[in-house]
């Protein structure tokens, strides 16, 4: 089955707002110079929280067939592992090479 | 048979939009390629120009900005569509390809002040890695847009194209908002 209803348009605009939120938040913590320490974790779990809102508002997947997001989450988590072992795998080797 | 019940699959889901989340599933494989490959490159060029000298993040702070308002525009539109408003759907559709075409804008400016500092696609590893990311990217975008252009172009002929086909439209231009999201973070914040 196709799935329950679509959001409403003051869900849309309610998830835009905290899209447009998000978004200030990142570039802010990026020149704020306390914040260095923890930028990289930061920003991936906010850009995570987008990205998410998006999908499951905007694409409608939280209300739709779960199979649809079988046919996304599958190739998206396939091409996150890709991306994490390459990144293991370069990073890996200059550290090795270097001795660390 | 209906010509509605023709799109169902034997799971009762259309088979248009299956086969749509299909084809976004090997996109993300796609972005997951090109995006793995600036991060192993990153860092790596020998010379100049480097990131942190030639991004510009306020002006792509607005593109992202851009970028998400044309995706609440596009629910819109499709809400729209759905109750059959095709005042506000020819309304809509005209303004999400029109923010897709204003970031497109962007897109161009920010190559070309990028070629005028000297960073050129075969400068070093990094103007190699990340012309070819974004401008995949940009080349998706424009598809978006001609996509979009052509619902409108329906609905001022005053034919309303069915909610299916601006869903997967949708489903599309989100898809390549959410690709932005990732770029953004990756390729612009974290430097």
């Amino acid at each position: 089955m196709e799935g329950r209803a679509h959001p409403t348009v003051g869900t849309y605009l309610r998830v835009f707002a905290v899209l447009v939120i998000v978004t200030v938040i990142e570039v802010g913590v990026f020149y704020v110079p306390a914040f260095q320490a923890v930028l990289v974790p930061l920003l991936l779990v906010l850009s995570a929280l987008k990205f998410l809102l998006v999908v499951l508002f905007y694409m409608h997947l939280k209300t739709d067939s779960r199979f649809y997001a079988f046919l996304f989450g599958g190739p998206l988590l396939l091409a996150t592992a890709v991306l994490v072992g390459l990144l293991l795998l370069f990073y890996g080797a200059l550290r090795l090479r270097a001795g660390v | 048979m209906t010509h509605a019940a023709a799109h169902h699959t034997s799971m009762g889901l259309d088979s248009r939009k299956m086969a749509f989340w299909a084809f976004i599933g090997s996109e993300c494989l796609l972005f997951g390629s090109l995006i793995s490959t600036y991060l192993v490159y990153k860092g790596k060029s020998l010379v100049g120009p480097y990131p942190h000298e030639i991004l510009n993040i306020p002006f792509t702070s607005f593109s992202t900005f851009d970028l998400l308002a044309s995706s609440l525009i596009m629910v819109l539109a499709l809400a729209a569509v759905q109750r059959g408003d095709v005042r506000w759907a020819k309304i809509w559709l005209f303004g999400t390809a029109f923010l897709g075409l204003v970031f497109l804008g962007g897109q161009v400016y920010e190559f070309s002040s990028f070629v005028h500092e000297g960073l050129k696609i075969d400068t070093n590893l990094f103007g190699a890695t990340f012309y070819v990311l974004t401008g995949t990217h940009g080349a998706h975008v424009t598809v978006g847009v001609i996509w979009l252009l052509t619902h409108w172009v329906q609905t001022l002929r005053g034919k309303m194209p069915t909610p299916m086909t601006v869903e997967i439209t949708g489903l599309y231009w989100h898809f390549v908002d959410v690709v932005w999201i990732v770029i953004f973070t990756l390729v612009y914040l974290i430097q």
